[in-house]
């Protein structure tokens, strides 16, 4: 039974220029314990996906799935203030600015024992103590002055350490890492995703990493769901999905990478993600696919079942080869 | 820390020469002098004219009297009232109390209703409320502030009979020795029943109209301040925590939004003395504003000087401590 489960997420914005579709029919499943990363280029609605399970969309966004569920709970039939009880506890963010996630007027003492004042039965010497101790398990030295200091007395990767504090500082049980390293330094990149990814194995938390490192993705994950313009394109267990991609997407991502598996950022290929107004009639990535037939852009695709990765293809591909392509409709 | 107070507080120096300078030319650029305007349309004789003026100094040339007006206020002398020959710095004392009662209810008026309405206007943008809020703001802040208290006085006051029409209190039923020039201080202090609640009936229309105008540059203010805050990325953190609106809203994102709040609160000061000298014009109330005008009126030279001398001084002065006010609550520049 997975921790969280969410079937056909979609995400709406109300916009100056009409209603704008930014997640569209997504799933994921994580089970405890374990590490999904998903991937896409920036704009392809991972971020509002995540935030749309926190709860943290703004109100001008239209939440709607057939299945939302969290460690057993409906979230989406929880009034506002039990399912305030869940996030911060159970279920935990961590940002992609740590810089600019910090509340600039308190000391990072005062919030990170804020959230275990919300969710945890400790007295005021017990949450210093628990605070000290997450200092220090985030590698922050010096901890009793350091929840003193001010936000802008961090570093970035200090800040991000700090965050990384609070959203364990109850215990959770998912946490979700929103491009946890991309605001910082590259020289301070590697030692905060080691520090989370060693902490997630300590804890058996599961997490969720959004991240554009492909090469991190190979060594660490376990599923990997690649997203496209809000969509969710493909779906598959790490080692499927870096041997035989099936969705023509992925497959471009991989083979646009310098050394495969290895690569440090996410290749960029031909062609930009679709706007609001530039959204093709059939597949979204029918204008930048190798594959592309006339099918392909005129009807939306169909999701592919478990074999073939859940790939949302016309003609998903093994082994690098388009499969089930009618003899007449030659590849443009 | 210390180093920005002292820079800051030298600052205001060269505010306090400009503004002696000034007084001094403003007040004389009114025709006529403190004896013209005593003796009215009677006339005088001119050697009376003459040795009047010889007494009071006014034959002398302009800039001696400017020297030694300078030389007087660096020593904390403001003078001696042309037309009642008590210091102006005793007369001052004597009426500032009442000035700085209206002011600071005027104010607390504009603080007590502006911010809650600013923040619960940006919560719910666009709603009925915002547009309301927002309405009533521009209003407020275009409404000119004689034309208001005389509409306040014709509805509350005289067609609805609810509050007084003018002074501090009713003196037909109440009579006590002034201890602190507060009103609402002096009348709990006197024991009399029913005092207090005089003094208060007395305090509400000025204070509406004279926090006016500070109460719409407040609601806005708090209102854009808060608007965006509450898109900034810590406020997204708190609410991430699972913490209750309340406390996302009135802590984390009210604390970041103020800083900018608490300075044109501050920055309102010069406007609410400025308006109190019209409030107490309309309100027949016994404060440095009323005493101002008539000063005018009778170019009472040293009155005025002093006066605006001294009104500007605790303008000057507030400002500063709001500098301070604002280093203080702003950790960033605390610690900077
Ligand atoms: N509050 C919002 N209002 C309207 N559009 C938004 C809002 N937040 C994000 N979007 C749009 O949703 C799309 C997905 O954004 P996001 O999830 O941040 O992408 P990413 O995959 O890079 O995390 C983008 O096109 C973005 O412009
Ligand atoms: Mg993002």
């Amino acid at each position: 039974m997975s921790l969280l489960s969410i079937r056909n997420l979609s995400v709406t914005f109300a916009t100056g220029r009409g209603p704008f579709r930014a997640v569209d029919k997504v799933d994921l499943d994580v089970a405890t314990g374990e590490l999904v990363a998903i991937v896409g280029e920036s704009g392809s609605g991972k971020s509002v996906a995540m935030l749309a399970v926190m709860g943290l969309l703004p109100w001008t966004a239209t939440v709607t799935a057939d299945r939302l569920s969290f460690d057993g709970k409906d979230l989406l039939a929880l009034s506002p203030r039990e399912r305030r009880k869940i996030i911060g506890r159970d279920l935990a963010m961590i940002f992609q600015e740590p810089m600019s996630s910090l509340n600039p007027c308190f000391t990072v003492g005062f919030q990170l024992r804020e959230a275990m004042a919300a969710h945890l039965d400790l007295d005021k010497a017990a949450r210093q103590a628990r605070a000290i101790e997450l200092l220090e398990l985030v590698g922050i030295p010096e901890p009793e002055r350091r929840l003193k200091a001010f936000p802008h007395q961090l570093s970035g990767g200090m800040s991000q350490r700090v965050m990384i504090a609070m959203a364990l500082a109850c215990r959770p049980k998912l946490i979700i890492a929103d491009e946890p390293t991309t605001a910082l330094d590259v020289t301070i990149q590697a030692q905060i995703l080691d520090l989370l990814l060693r902490l997630q194995k300590d804890s058996g938390v599961g997490l969720v990493l959004i991240t554009h490192d492909m090469g991190v993705v190979a060594e660490t994950a376990q599923r990997v769901c690649v997203h496209y313009a809000g969509q969710q394109v493909e779906m598959q267990p790490t080692r499927g999905l870096f041997r035989d991609p099936h969705h023509p997407y992925t497959s471009a991502l991989l083979a646009a990478l310098p050394e495969r598996a290895s690569g440090r950022i996410l290749p960029s290929i031909p062609g930009v993600v679709p706007g609001l107004a530039d959204r093709p009639a059939g597949c979204l990535f029918s204008p930048r696919c190798r594959f592309a037939t006339q099918t392909c852009r005129t009807i939306p695709p169909p999701r592919a079942g478990a074999e073939l990765g859940y790939a949302l293809c016309h003609t998903p591909l093994v082994e690098g080869h388009p499969r089930g392509l009618k003899k007449l409709e030659v590849p443009a | 820390m210390f180093r920005f107070f002292i820079r800051r507080v030298a600052l205001t120096l060269p505010t306090f020469v400009a503004l002696m300078f000034v007084t001094f030319v403003a007040v004389r650029l009114v025709p006529g002098d403190p004896i013209e305007a005593r003796t009215g349309e009677r006339g005088i004789a001119p050697e009376r004219l003459a040795m009047l003026r010889h007494e009071l100094g006014l034959d002398r040339p302009v800039w001696q009297q400017f020297l030694d007006y300078a030389n007087g206020i660096v020593h904390g002398d403001f003078g001696v009232s042309i037309v009642t020959k008590t210091p102006v710095l005793h007369e001052f004392a004597i009426l500032f109390p009442a000035t700085l009662e209206l002011t600071l209810c005027g104010l607390i008026f504009a603080i007590v209703l502006g911010i809650p309405a600013g923040v619960i206007a940006a919560v719910k943008r666009g709603s009925f409320f915002d547009h309301s809020v927002m309405t009533v703001a521009l209003t407020g802040y275009s409404m000119p502030i004689f034309w208001w208290g005389l509409l306040l006085i014709m509805f509350m006051s005289e067609y609805l009979g609810l509050t007084p029409v003018s002074g501090r209190m009713d003196l037909i039923n109440y009579y006590f020795e002034p201890v602190t020039g507060f009103m609402l201080i002096d009348s709990l202090l006197s024991g009399q029943e029913g005092a207090f609640g005089s003094a208060v009936a007395h305090l509400i229309l000025p204070s509406i109209v004279l926090g006016t105008i500070p109460l719409a540059v407040i609601a806005r203010m708090t209102r854009s301040s808060m608007l965006e805050v509450l898109g900034e990325d810590y406020v997204r953190t708190a609410r991430a925590k699972g913490l209750s609106p309340l406390r996302v809203v009135g802590l984390h994102a009210l604390r970041n939004a103020l800083i900018p709040v608490v300075t044109v609160i501050g920055l309102q000061t010069g406007t609410l003395l400025a308006g109190a000298v019209l409030t107490e014009t309309i309100f027949a109330w016994p404060g440095v504003g009323k005493w101002l005008i008539e000063s005018i009126a009778r170019r009472d030279y040293p009155a005025l000087q002093g006066g605006i001398m001294l009104i500007s001084g605790i303008v000057i002065l507030v400002n500063l401590i709001v500098d301070l006010t604002y280093v203080a609550i702003n950790p960033r520049i605390r610690h900077g």
